[in-house]
């Protein structure tokens, strides 16, 4: 069993492996290879040398800078504020008896949504144009609040329809998973909590949290790594030139690097790819860490 | 503290539109006498889990009152009733050891009940070595037997000491040997903390062996209450009859004519004082005596030695169900080649019920 048909059990993963070669393992050596080769040339496929000069030059280009702000900024704003928010109200669909599949539908309408098709709605809510405000900010003038425009105007404005529209699109699916684990907590343990006396937040918060918790873990590991690759959503307010918006990504200057107006330069993007890929590692490993010493699997 | 269950009904809206409310229990009337172990008794459905619901403040009855002693406690939260409740599958939270779960109901107490630290871990001591797990404190509910998990679920329902202890199928999960055992375990804990306790089963044996009154129920009726022997020697009903003793009860067509019992044309037993009519005629296995004069004859079938006592398997025209089970004493010799065997019967293991009713005559 141990060595015998080797060879049998290599055919069978041939077709995986080759595939993965080709389309995981080559680019991600070829990447490394472009973030260390200097001034390479598209036209003439050549480099004059082999160093770090393009992660220096990354690391200090200020839009590289910008757009790792941008990105810790809406990791952190919105990996836990969706979060907490699907908690809450996969917690409140749970609760309710009637109407209970009207309501998981509605809430998980903006998940097959399309992505641009809710940017031109969040366009239409945010946007000021020559003819309308906007509706956010009629209804900001309703009580009394100047007009602020969310699209092209201030860096906060811009940054809070970011965050708005990001925790709004990865909601259902969040939602979605937790009403689920909500679901497979074994009612006994709350009707023996109920018996024991115990109020409806300390069952929450001793019974609830921890038979949930390595569902919440997943949430929160899926939604960092999610998060840093924003890109798309950015796109879909802000347009494609996310640089000029001062709302570009990691992933949105990777991109630009290779592709964008300015672009053509792939030993940037490669080098911009890997300091994404170490952060984001970095970030999960700091996470499943933690998981371990805190989530119950039960 | 005794338990007054004053016409306690229970409906349940049925699903569909159309259909009917389903009455889970139907007015319960019964006064359960402080220090008692009860044994509520009845086959699934039967409505026997639904009364301690009611009974724990789960479920809030449709109509009647429950009291606890003086005090009424009909619509108050399970939590303000002071009762204990063990789940069947024992509902221990797993993220918690054992000493935590234990502990889970006094951490739960507010205002002047509030206790110390020091005070929960003694109360909690107490009742492990109660229940004699106090060496698993510090175990996850997934590292213990099935035994084990029973007897932290039945600390937890007896740290707050509470007025009532209810305990849902408590035997149900565990194997065969071990419910023996712990059966007795639950007598001595019980007489231990005197404590008014109520335990939902459907296994009779189960029932019988520990109760001080068992409470037989039917569709969401009470059919029978009284001392387990008592309702054995005296059933009220061709259900409860057949409900109690193994093996079951033979029960086979018969008349009662000119104060004697009929069954195929033989007059089997002297009945004096019974109207005519016809009737389910009850024979426990145990009121069999082998006679060669007796008047009872049935075709044989097979014996089954079994040790402390033979089982003697046969057949009769008017027996319902398979084969008539008689139990008689090892010592009696069976001769297995005849084609027949003869009875008498003993008075008091015969019971007649009503052909239409089923009512004891």
């Amino acid at each position: 069993m141990k060595t015998k048909n080797n060879w049998k059990a290599w055919l069978y993963l041939l077709p995986a492996i080759l595939f993965l070669a080709v389309f995981m393992v080559y680019p991600l050596i070829d990447v490394c290879v472009y973030a260390v080769e200097e001034n390479y040339s598209f036209a003439q496929g050549e480099a004059t040398g082999i160093g770090l000069a393009n992660f220096r030059y990354v690391l200090s280009d200020p839009y590289f800078v910008q757009a790792v702000r941008n990105t810790f900024l809406i990791v952190i704003i919105t990996v836990p504020l969706s979060t907490g928010f699907s908690l809450l109200i996969a917690l409140g669909l749970s609760s309710v008896k009637r109407l209970q599949n009207a309501f998981q539908t509605i809430y998980f309408l903006p998940y097959v949504t399309n992505t641009l098709a809710v940017g031109l709605v969040f366009m239409i809510l945010f946007r000021k144009t020559d003819y309308t405000e906007g509706l956010v900010n009629l209804l900001l003038a309703k009580i009394g609040l100047g007009g602020v425009d969310f699209i092209e105007g201030p860096y906060w404005a811009k940054m809070f329809v970011m965050c708005f529209y990001t925790i709004w699109v990865v909601m259902p699916f969040k939602i979605l998973i937790l009403t689920s684990a909500l679901a497979s907590v074994n009612q006994d343990y709350y009707k023996a909590a109920k018996v024991d006396g115990a109020s409806s937040f300390r069952i929450f918060r001793k019974i609830t949290l921890p038979m949930i918790s390595s569902t919440v873990f997943y949430l929160i590991i899926t939604g960092f790594i999610g998060a840093f690759k924003a890109y798309s959503d950015e796109v879909a307010l802000f347009g494609t030139n996310l640089n000029a918006a001062g709302m570009n990504t990691i992933v949105g200057y990777v991109y630009d690097m290779l592709y964008g107006s300015s672009g053509g330069y792939p030993s940037y993007a490669a080098a911009a790819a890997l300091i994404l890929f170490a952060i984001v590692f970095t970030i999960t490993y700091i996470n499943l860490t933690v998981s371990k010493k805190t989530v119950q699997y039960v | 503290m005794k338990v007054v269950l004053e016409n306690l009904t229970k409906r349940f809206a049925s699903r569909s539109e159309k259909g009917k409310d389903v009455t889970a229990v139907n007015r319960f009337n019964f006064e359960i006498p402080d220090g008692q172990l009860v044994g509520l008794l009845g086959p699934s459905g039967c409505g026997k889990s639904t009364t301690l619901n009611l009974i724990s403040g789960l479920e809030t009855p449709t109509e009647g009152r429950i009291l606890f002693g003086d005090q009424d406690v009909t619509n108050l939260p399970p939590e303000e009733r002071g009762v204990g409740l063990v789940f069947q599958n024992y509902a221990l939270y797993p993220h918690l050891t054992v000493e935590q779960n234990i502990i889970f109901p006094l951490q739960n107490l507010k205002g002047n009940q509030k206790m110390s630290k020091a005070a929960m871990h003694e109360k909690a001591l107490e009742a492990a070595k109660l229940v004699q797990i106090e060496r698993l404190m510090e175990r996850k509910p997934s590292q213990l037997s099935g035994g084990q998990q029973q007897r932290v679920a039945i600390a937890r329902a007896l740290v707050k000491i509470p007025r009532v202890l209810l305990l849902d199928e408590p035997l149900s999960n565990l194997d065969a040997r071990l419910r023996l055992q712990t059966r007795e375990e639950l007598r001595r804990i019980q007489r231990e903390t005197g404590v008014t306790t109520i335990f939902v089963t459907h296994d009779q044996e189960e029932a019988m062996s520990i109760s001080d009154l068992i409470i037989v129920m039917k569709e969401g009726i009470v059919n029978q209450i009284g001392k387990p022997q008592q309702v054995y020697d005296d059933p009220v009903n061709l259900f409860v009859a057949q409900f109690l003793g193994t093996p079951a009860i033979n029960v086979l067509e018969g008349e009662l004519r000119d104060g004697r019992l009929m069954i195929g044309g033989e007059a089997v037993l002297d009945m004096p004082g019974k109207a005519d009519g016809a009737v389910w005629a009850g024979i426990r296995p145990e009121g069999f005596v082998l006679d060669g004069n007796g008047p009872f004859t049935c075709a044989m079938e097979r014996v089954e030695v079994m040790g402390r006592d033979v089982s003697v398997v046969c057949t009769h025209e008017k027996m319902t169900g398979r084969n008539i089970r008689a139990i008689i004493p090892a010592e009696s010799r069976v001769d297995t080649d005849q084609k027949t065997v003869r009875f008498s019967l003993k008075p008091a293991k015969v019971f007649v019920f009503d052909r239409e009713s089923e009512a004891r005559r």
